[in-house]
């Protein structure tokens, strides 16, 4: 293998699992050793930096950083890391005078923003400081979009939306609510603006076309029927209620109903367990709560009797899985009748555009979705950007955020005439972190805890309103922990070839078998004669140039690694060292002012 | 030394030995000597080896002296057990432990300062009455623990840091366990465990005194240029003229071995040692061909590294004294003590 470069800055990135895999790349290391030090306010502005809503997404985020999280694979769980945010988010002081603000004068340039949920408030925050004029067109009354009306109240109180919404708003944006758009050819051609973002969401829920749907009135869309609760016009649901589908939105339906008097709340699966598209802890969360999860049940048919609900058919399914855990689409083995007041569908959301014009430029492709650039975020028609579900259909907040980032930069060169491919890279800082001959900036023990358990309020006490919230944040205890656990993965093990006497020290102290001096080879070949095999392909090999005394190389599976800095303590030639890389993400600012950018609060 | 331990985690899938011990089981507290120390390598390797041999922990004993070296026993098998004696003892305390208990496996971790000068006659008797242990000498020239002053097997002209050039002849301990008449003896180097695992667990599994002599760089002292035991001149002059293969008793030899390159030797509890000739002129089996390889190969300025003698004839202190099997502490009263009447009769030969 050829020596690993380590100057392009996806290298070191890609060793910071979490980071990596979020789509707005939160510093997460970073963030949670402001916690440590007790810095919430440092460690919720550098959150802000990149995902905009701590608090929001501290409560309710899709979290694809934990299943990346390396502590995930040395045991079972990984860091709390969504957890540690809204740590971050409720223990912070005043930050207001910390927020970007708007100039004094604006740059002339206007741009609208359609739906005022979290994609558009993501390019708000970007382009206000740089002195555009934002209008933003709600067709809803209140700000937040999906955030305010599909997720519960007991899941996110609507304080957190309105404080962190408003840090965005309070820069000076012009807000129309109560404004559906109707003619994006009215808006683009004669709207008078320079560039249009697009961040209306997948706002239509999924029918199930099957016999009696539309013979009684108590069968809803699962994102329609909680918009109603979260505006109180349903109040009230039956006492038996089948959810049909198992993805997050379901998980939400049957915890709400709970909450509107039903007694008796049945998501309705198709398929086994292990098949669901609802994230695990909001199936556990739904199960504490006492709802059933029936497996296998495929829908049939809604029985009626005069005008009422009051059953519904499954086919019992049975499905053969293979080694690969490929599941097949199954035959029914029966029919079961379950007996139901309500019926509240959650199988998913589409796009839905019927307010764009076709043939104004806008393509869209076979499944009625824009076609969108899916680096600038831009349409085929020039100035008008998509972002959030409405781009590329149902993701989640952190995804939209991340394309607000990406549109804010596209819109901001285009506002400017410049090529939207043209943007800056993103770039790394690598800084030792040794502090004495064995001291480092960080705590690089390992700490054996397990996961900490989120402390919830009594399944008595959270049903007696709707909007209790469930969890209740870490303790100082837990926070403390759960801090402990995270691997400082951002802390690099550097490797400088010509220092090294090929000693063995660091090979013989790494307590995960992550080291190797062996022959250079082919990949395949190499990743099986490690000191422990290599079989986890997605995770690189770190190769070092040939080494001085021996002409092999020094190899380091980054798998596994829980940087605790014992290979770098135990060099006796500082050859291996501990570097922290600060991935420096750039952001519309930056693309404006080409001055460096700067972490917050690490400097 | 660091400020904090190895950390208990593991690798999730490591491989686990005979008795379902991972080689982590087999390590000890962290280690307090230089980060580099060629002695923390022999660690490793001592622990790869009694890993790999699967001994119950509790069936070795680590023996030591004084000195850097002699500190290395408690960097390993934590469950096992140790005597750390006073300088140069390591030896003769050996020899006491093993005549009452013939039933342990013995290793020795000496230096070069422990064995060499103040141990010089402990170790040249132990040799002598063939005690049944593992002996290693770690060996880097020089006193690391009291600043690295040379000692008795720092060669000519070779250069300590900061000091004039060593002036006094070096004992070498390979050539005098040779004529002392030891049963195994090995040469390896501790930046190369793929020769020297098999060597320590032949070492161990061998009947009778075995020797392995493990140059290993002082990194504070004596891994400078001019150095003759510093890694850089160690790497530029071995010479592997014998590497020795360990096979386990219920082990296949699956290698195949060109012939007349190889060849087996059967320890005495069924396993085996395969000698693969890497020179075609060195002969392990004769002592005196080895013997004077090695004179020639010392005024050649070359380190003769690998299996450099076995005579595995079974013999050991206890077959030539024709000793009981059971550790004396398993004795009864009644068999440690003759009978009146026995004493009697044996006084009598004598009047």
């Amino acid at each position: 293998m050829k020596p690993t470069d380590t100057s392009k800055p996806d290298y070191f990135h890609k060793v910071v699992d979490c980071q990596w895999a979020c789509p707005a790349h939160t510093d997460v290391p970073g963030y949670i050793r402001l916690i440590t030090q007790g810095q919430f306010s440092d460690a919720y502005m550098l959150n802000r930096e990149s995902n905009i809503f701590p608090g929001i997404l501290g409560r309710v985020c899709d979290r694809p950083c934990e299943p990346a999280c390396r502590r995930g694979r040395v045991e079972d769980e990984p860091v709390a890391i969504c957890r540690l945010k809204r740590v971050a988010a409720d223990h912070r002081d005043d930050i207001t005078d910390r927020l970007p603000s708007r100039p004094e004068t604006t740059n002339g340039k206007k741009v609208a923003l359609i739906g005022a949920g979290c994609a558009s408030l993501a390019v708000a925050n970007d382009l206000l400081p740089l002195g555009y004029e934002i209008t933003i067109f709600e067709a809803l009354g209140t700000t937040g979009g999906l955030m305010r009306t599909n997720i519960p109240q007991f899941r996110l109180p609507p304080e957190v939306l309105d404080e962190e919404i408003g840090y965005v708003l309070d820069m000076g944006v012009d807000l129309k609510l109560n404004h559906p758009i109707d003619s994006m050819k009215d808006l683009a051609d004669d709207g008078g603006f320079d560039a249009i973002f697009v961040g209306t969401g997948a706002p239509r829920g999924k029918e199930l076309n099957l016999p009696g749907r539309y013979d009684s009135e108590n069968v809803y869309i699962g994102i329609d029927w909680l918009e109603s609760v979260a505006f109180e016009h349903t109040k009230s649901v039956g006492k038996n209620v089948l959810i049909i589908g198992v993805g997050n939105t379901a998980m939400d339906c049957c915890r709400t109903s709970l909450r509107l008097g039903a007694e008796n709340v049945k998501v309705m699966a198709r398929k086994p367990r292990g098949y669901f598209k609802a994230s695990d802890w909001e199936l556990d969360d739904a199960e504490e709560e006492n709802v059933e999860i029936v497996v296998n049940h495929s829908p049939k048919e809604f029985v009626v009797d005069n005008g009422k609900l009051v059953a519904m058919t499954f086919d019992q399914m049975e499905y053969n899985i293979d080694k690969d855990g490929q599941i097949d689409r199954g035959k029914s083995t029966g029919v079961v009748t379950i007996p139901c007041d309500d019926v509240i569908l959650a199988i998913g959301q589409d796009n839905a555009f019927p307010w764009i014009e076709r043939g104004i430029g806008i393509e869209f492709n076979e499944w009625d979705c824009p076609i969108v650039d899916e680096k600038t975020m831009m349409s085929s028609r020039e100035g008008v950007f998509f972002g959030g579900d409405s781009a590329f259909g149902p993701k989640n907040i952190i995804w939209a955020v991340a394309h607000g980032h990406e549109a804010a930069i596209s819109i901001h060169k285009y506002c400017n005439s410049e090529d939207l491919g043209d943007r800056l890279p993103i770039g790394m800082n690598l800084s030792s972190q040794k502090m004495g001959i064995h001291e480092w900036s960080f705590s690089n023990n390992y700490d054996p805890a397990e996961r900490r358990i989120m402390p919830h309020v009594e399944l008595k006490e959270r049903f007696k309103k709707l909007d209790i919230e469930v969890e209740l944040g870490f303790t100082v205890e837990q926070t403390i922990q759960e801090v402990e656990r995270c691997l400082n993965c951002d802390i690099q093990t550097v490797f400088t070839a010509n220092l090294c006497i090929e000693c063995d020290a660091c090979i013989d102290v790494c307590p995960v078998n992550c080291l190797t001096m062996t022959e250079n080879g082919e990949e395949k070949d190499l990743r099986q004669r490690l000191s422990a095999p290599a079989d986890n392909l997605e995770q690189d090999l770190y190769v070092s140039e040939n080494l001085p005394q021996t002409g092999r190389v020094m190899i380091k599976d980054e798998d596994l690694c829980v940087h605790c800095s014992l290979c770098a303590e135990r060099c006796p030639t500082g050859a291996w060292d501990m570097q922290k890389s600060d991935i420096l993400l750039p952001y519309a600012n930056d693309e404006s002012n080409e001055l460096p950018h700067t972490a917050v609060g690490e400097k | 030394m660091s400020y904090i331990a190895k950390p208990k985690v593991s690798h999730p899938n490591m491989a686990r030995n005979k008795l379902g011990l991972t080689v982590r089981d087999y390590e000890g507290s962290v280690s307090t000597l230089c980060a580099g120390c060629g002695h923390d390598s022999i660690t490793a390797a001592i622990i790869q080896a009694v890993y790999e041999l699967g001994l119950e922990p509790h069936t070795l004993a680590k023996m030591s002296g004084i000195g850097c070296s002699s500190k290395t026993p408690a960097y390993f098998v934590s469950q096992s057990h140790g005597f750390n004696s006073v300088h140069g003892r390591m030896a003769s305390v050996t020899t006491g432990a093993n005549a009452a208990n013939r039933q342990l496996n013995y290793i020795g971790v000496s230096g070069d300062g422990d064995s060499l000068s103040i141990g010089m006659g402990q170790f040249a008797h132990a040799i002598r009455r063939n005690v049944d242990m593992c002996y290693i000498i770690e060996n880097n020239g020089v006193y690391g623990l009291t600043k690295g002053q040379y000692s008795a097997s720092a060669d000519i002209g070779s250069v300590a840091k900061k000091a004039a050039p060593n002036q006094l002849a070096p004992i070498d301990p390979v050539s005098t366990a040779i004529s002392l008449g030891a049963t195994y003896i090995a040469r390896s180097f501790s930046g190369d465990k793929e020769q020297l695992v098999p060597l320590i667990q032949g070492a161990l599994t061998h009947k009778g005194f075995a020797l392995v002599d493990v140059i290993s760089p002082c990194v504070t002292f004596n891994d400078n240029e001019g150095s003759t035991k510093s890694y850089a001149h160690t790497r530029k002059h071995f010479n592997r003229v014998m590497d020795a293969d360990y096979i386990e008793p219920s082990e296949e030899i699956v290698v195949a071995y060109q012939e007349g390159e190889a060849m087996p030797v059967h320890l005495h509890d069924g396993s085996k040692i395969i000698f693969r000739k890497l020179n075609k002129d060195y002969d392990a089996t004769s002592r005196a061909a080895a013997f004077s390889f090695l004179r020639d190969s010392i005024n050649r300025g070359e380190i003769i590294t690998g299996m450099l003698f076995l005579d595995e004839d079974g013999h050991d202190m206890h077959s030539d004294r024709n000793t009981v099997d059971a550790p004396l502490a398993q004795l009864a009263y009644e068999d440690l003590k003759p009978s009146e009447s026995i004493l009697a009769e044996l006084m009598n030969r004598y009047r």
